[in-house]
């Protein structure tokens, strides 16, 4: 029957994890200051035991040769291009240890993550673009602790402390965070915004007076949309995090994700005011909310790349954003980050609260507790197992420690410094809190509210407030 | 293909009787606006298969057919890209190696199951029926985990002769469903003279039934053979990526990207997967012709 | 009805003649499993040839095989030849072999038995793959903590699940009235037109398109774009042509929810034109001459006489599609996710199994749509009740 097939594009749809396409990385040598002094040219065999001690016993082990020839499987939503970077990027523990780390990178993610882990057949290593989910698999019982397999204080140094903080539950760390993304930025038409004159704003205010002066140039300010299948509406609570994060005390923040106060505490009200200034005053968004509801994610941007000039000059998106722009030769203008667009850091609105920055990440969890799983699982949490993806760029490792001159390719560059001057970092909040508010009525009720053109706040607040488990 | 219904009178003549020029004209016109309709959706798909990616985005794709001869708006990037996906043709004879035996299998228990429901007699036959059809409703996803444990459990995970097994599990009811009310409908005097010649039940349901039901079996093995060439969530799961088992819609699926950010190479990835099912589709087509079995049904 | 000899005198050539199948299948099984084997084995092509090679006698090109590997292609045609053999050849030959082995017994025995052998591995298939496993699963979900009455209490109270069940409703009745009338209407002028098989392949087209393709050629049909830039939509651009402000077709309920439940007939049509016009086809050319010899209209004849005949089948068809659209999320999923007040119940589960991991509330959703499903399977019960049985 043609109604059971099942969605392909379902994944195509699915909610987007903070994430980059990258070229392959690069299996050039080059010098780090990790630990490990694995990294350099490939070898064929497994090393000598001459290598120094990593800290870490299976590791060390692993890199001597003891389990070479075992299997080790891990899962991810890492397809194509950016499934064969993290391939390649394995290939130096695999020459090393001998041990046959195998990546398989698949669509429909989530569902068939949770379906093997049900069936018994989880893998090792798995990718996890949101802790709620992690804390889900934790609360069954399905994870494997990782303080005792990592070092808990390394890992704290190495790693921004929020995010250790969103991998560990209870006081056990059960997760490892592999890359970052930092949602927080505002790209634009470099060329043109210059030509007219316009200069990037560095606070609320200014954001307001330039969106004001371009819809007085018969133009629209903002390119938004937030129309994604099944996960539309996650662009709005991105938003919507973002400037609570800039109106309210980080604490507000966090006890709103951990439901300690209401969802529709007065601060989120006053946000979604804010919000509702840039997204639903007359002439501020491109095609306005008809267009918003109605235009694919991947869409959003294209009217800023208009031959005839831009018709909506700025666009709230993370870094991933430059995959959706029209790259092949045929006939296409074509727009390259960097001299096209570019981005600016989402200005600060209250000086107390500081410049927070707004972040999504991948991370890491461990099912099985093998010894090779081990020592897999402590070479992800070290520099080597990141360094070249950083040099090749389109990666920004979660990993503090990689040194900062590593980042040579833009936008990671950029967000490099921008994540250097944040006062702050915080997690997508729709990611933690549960899946029925998080990647239900929190999208659900932003698409509604966007239909009713921002009217009806506080009613679509309370009713997502209701909606908490 | 490209062209509507022909001009040539066409009417079979076991039909014709009575049917006015006006009815005639009526009919062909009917026709031809419901084939048209139902085609535009994919003619969309076609014509934006051979277009650039931000073409499609900014534009209708019937602008392309306005201008034909601009030769620069066509271009086959999206099916070269395709093609030249690393694993494609392995892909492919992996989906037939899973498709043809996850349609033969359950339309050969389909067919016995069906005979045994319509021919022949045993206690709890309707109860067994209506159990079976219940079962059309029960959602395949209920069904994931469990049997996704007992594979692992059999080390089935991961095996042609697993999501064969669950192909057939998955289908059966609808299969034993639908061929039950075209063999329950078989005339039964043929039955019991072959039973009064000595026949057994093997015999009739090899010799009689199997013939006369192949309309029914060629329609079941269409949508049987559909669903699993199309399937994405059960091969992903039982089979996994790997390339020894991968089959095609996984390997077009990640050409997409994570995001989706390739999406406009689904327009050619839908055309290359759908060739295998309608070739499959215009083979089997004769079957549904009335000449076939008239003569046999009529004796 | 017989099934053995009418004579019982000793016969040795026909104990043999009864063995020989029973023989020759457990043959057939071994090399079933065999061939199983090789399908496991990632070199199992190379073994096949590289055997085949020892039995020819060319055991340095069997070698060579063993060192070295068959090429890709070689190997893959290998594994389809292999699967496809074992896999239709196999089911098969279970059948010829369970049917030996009756034959075996004694007559009276051998009549009782059977009806299983047939029906059997169909009914073992089925419980092993939904039977047993929607009973584990909804098992635990009612013995998980806060028990039945949370749960469906829950779900009652939720306005979501009776958007939901408003929606179903429409998609049942419009889904399934458009996809059957449709189809029937399609397969009877179909079948007055000699070259239906063109028409026909258009109608059908539909349903050899993969969900992610028709979610792509649907977002071409019901794009909605600001009125200041082309229209990518054909109906936005038909409907602008027309004068008119462009419709976001899938965000305005309750339009949304028709312009989804179009996708399902579009879908639908097909399969339901196929198996009627099969039926159409039974209908013996005698008794529509003897009606239109009786001076029947056309009208009279399809009512009357037709209908009536192929009634069974369009029970099947609408049965069928019914069922299917009871089931069906992925239109919606792909398309709104049930957003805009488009949810459906299937939806509704699969968002709360696989998103949520909310289990319990999965499973009850499935057995509100299981009861949702009784009232259709009573009516084919009955029907069944009605026919009458074999010989």
């Amino acid at each position: 029957m043609t109604t059971r097939r099942l969605p392909a594009l379902a994944a195509a749809l699915a909610l987007v994890a903070a994430a980059c396409a990258n070229p392959p990385a690069t299996t050039a040598p080059s010098a780090t200051s990790a630990p490990p002094a694995q990294s350099g040219a490939p070898t064929t065999e497994p090393s000598a035991s001459a290598a120094p001690s990593t800290g870490y016993a299976e590791l060390d082990a692993a890199l001597a040769g003891e389990y070479a020839g075992a299997d080790v499987t891990i899962l991810s939503q890492w397809i194509e291009g950016e499934g064969e970077a993290f391939d390649d990027s394995l290939q130096e523990f695999r020459d090393a240890t001998g041990i046959n780390l195998d990546h398989e990178g698949i669509s429909n993610y989530e569902t068939v993550l949770g379906v093997r882990v049900e069936g018994g057949d989880a893998p090792d290593i798995a990718q996890i673009a949101q802790p709620g989910t992690m804390q889900s698999y934790q609360a069954d019982g399905k994870l494997v602790d990782l303080s005792s397999i990592l070092d808990t204080s390394r890992i704290s140094t190495d790693f921004n402390p929020s995010l250790v903080d969103l991998a560990t539950v209870d006081g056990k760390l059960y997760g490892l965070f592999y890359k970052q993304d930092l949602k927080s930025i505002v790209w634009y038409p470099v060329q043109a915004f210059e030509a007219k004159g316009y200069t990037v704003p560095t606070t609320w205010d200014e954001l307001v007076a330039l969106s004001d002066r371009i819809v007085a140039d018969g133009s629209s300010p903002w390119c938004t949309t937030i129309e994604h299948g099944d996960a539309s509406g996650w662009v709005a609570t991105d938003w919507l995090e973002d400037i609570l994060l800039r109106t309210a005390p980080l604490e507000t923040y966090d006890k709103w994700i951990a439901h300690e106060v209401p969802f529709n505490d007065p601060a989120v009200v006053n946000a979604a005011n804010l919000m509702a200034e840039m997204w639903f005053k007359d002439g501020y968004t491109f095609g306005g909310s008809e267009r918003i509801n109605g235009t694919w994610v991947g869409d959003s941007q294209s009217p800023m790349f208009d031959p005839a000039g831009p018709k909506c000059w700025l666009h709230k998106q993370a870094a991933w954003i430059p995959d959706f722009w029209p790259k092949d030769g045929d006939g296409n203008p074509q727009f390259t980050p960097g001299e096209d667009s570019a981005f600016f850091y989402f200005p600060e609105i209250d000086p107390q609260y500081g410049k927070p920055v707004l972040g999504g990440g991948d991370m890491f969890v461990v099912f099985n507790d093998r010894p090779e799983v081990r020592a897999a699982i402590q070479w992800l949490s070290t520099v080597d197992a990141v360094d070249h993806r950083v040099e090749a760029g389109g990666f920004l490792a979660a990993n503090n420690s990689v040194p900062a001159e590593l980042y040579k390719v833009y936008p990671q560059s950029g967000l490099a410094e921008i994540a250097r001057n944040a006062t702050a970092l915080r997690f997508d909040a729709s990611d933690s809190m549960p899946k029925e508010v998080g990647a239900g009525s929190f999208w659900k009720g932003m698409v509604k509210w966007v239909a009713q053109n921002g009217d009806g706040t506080q009613a679509i607040l309370d009713e997502i407030e209701a909606s908490w488990p | 293909m490209s062209a509507g219904v022909p001009a040539v009178a066409a009417v079979r003549p076991g039909r014709r009787q009575r049917t006015s020029l006006l009815g005639f004209v009526s009919v062909r016109v009917a026709i031809t606006a419901i084939a048209v309709l139902w085609t535009v959706p994919t003619a969309g798909l076609l014509v934006s298969s051979f277009r650039s990616n931000a073409d499609i985005r900014a534009t209708g794709w019937w602008e392309a057919l306005l201008h034909p001869f601009e030769l620069t708006t066509w271009t086959l990037t999206n099916y070269g890209q395709v093609l030249a996906a690393d694993g494609l043709a392995g892909a492919f004879v992996n989906s037939l190696v899973v498709t043809i035996p996850a349609t033969a299998i359950p339309i050969t228990m389909a067919a016995f199951a069906a005979y045994a429901f319509a021919w022949m007699r045993f206690p709890g036959r309707s109860l067994l029926f209506a159990l079976i059809v219940a079962l059309l409703v029960v959602p395949l996803q209920m069904s994931l985990v469990p049997v996704l444990r007992m594979f692992t459990a059999t080390d089935l995970n991961g095996t042609f002769l697993g999501i064969w097994l669950a192909h057939t599990g998955f289908g059966l009811p609808l299969a034993v469903y639908l061929l039950y009310n075209y063999i329950s409908q078989l005339p039964g005097e043929l039955m019991e003279s072959a039973s009064i010649d000595g026949a057994s039940h093997f015999a009739i349901f090899r010799r009689i039934v199997v013939p006369l039901s192949v309309p029914a079996l060629a329609s079941f093995a269409i949508f049987q053979f559909l669903w699993v060439w199309n399937d994405l969530l059960i091969a992903l799961v039982y089979l996994g990526t790997d390339s020894t088992v991968a089959v095609l819609p996984a390997r077009l699926r990640e050409l997409v990207g994570t995001k989706g950010e390739s999406w406009h190479l689904l327009t050619a990835a839908a055309f290359v997967t759908m060739v295998v099912p309608f070739a499959v589709f215009l083979l089997l087509q004769r079957y549904f012709v009335r000449g076939l079995i008239a003569g046999s049904v009529k004796g | 009805m017989t099934t053995a000899p009418l004579t019982r005198r000793p016969d040795p050539v026909g104990a043999l003649v009864r063995v020989a199948p029973l023989a020759a299948a457990l043959v057939g099984l071994w090399l079933i499993v065999l061939g199983l084997d090789v399908l496991r084995d990632p070199l199992g092509a190379d073994r096949v040839w590289a055997s085949l090679y020892d039995v020819l006698g060319q055991s340095a090109t069997a070698d060579a095989i063993r060192e070295r590997g068959l090429d890709a292609v070689q190997a893959k045609l290998t594994t389809l030849v292999v699967g496809v053999v074992v896999g239709v050849g196999g089911i098969w030959l279970v059948y010829v072999g369970l049917n030996a082995v009756a034959d075996l017994l004694p007559r009276r025995l051998a009549g009782a038995v059977r009806p299983w052998l047939f029906v059997g591995p169909a009914a073992a298939m089925v419980a092993v793959f939904l039977v047993v496993p929607a009973i584990v699963t909804i098992w635990s979900s009612l013995s998980a903590e806060g028990g039945i009455a949370e749960t469906y209490g829950a779900l009652a109270e939720d306005p979501e699940m009776w958007v939901a069940v408003r929606n179903n409703v429409l998609w049942l009745v419009l889904g399934t009235g458009g996809s059957v009338g449709i189809g029937l209407l399609i397969a009877t002028l179909v079948d007055r037109v000699k070259r239906e098989a063109l028409a026909k392949t258009f109608i059908f087209l539909p349903l050899a398109i993969s969900m992610a393709g028709a979610a792509v050629i649907w977002r071409f049909v019901y794009a909605w774009v600001p009125e200041s830039e082309p229209q990518i939509g054909i109906l936005n651009a038909i409907w602008t042509a027309l004068g008119n402000e462009p419709v976001a077709w899938l965000q305005a309920p309750p339009l949304n929810t028709f312009a989804l439940i179009v996708i399902m007939v579009w879908l639908q049509t097909g399969f339901a034109m196929v198996v009627l016009s099969a039926a159409l086809k039974g209908v013996p050319n005698e008794i529509i001459e003897a009606a239109r010899i009786d001076g029947a209209t056309e009208r009279q004849l399809f009512f009357a006489v037709i209908v009536p005949m192929i009634k069974g089948t369009i029970l099947a068809v609408a049965t069928t599609i019914a069922i299917a659209i009871l089931k069906v999320f992925d239109i919606v999923y792909v398309t709104t996710g049930g957003k805009f007040e488009t949810e459906v119940l299937a939806n509704r589960m699969f968002t709360e199994l696989f998103t949520f991991r909310n289990f319990e509330r999965a499973s009850a959703i499935a057995v509100v749509l299981f009861l949702a499903v009784t009232p259709i399977i009573a009516i084919n019960v009955r029907d069944l009740r009605r026919r009458r049985v074999g010989p």
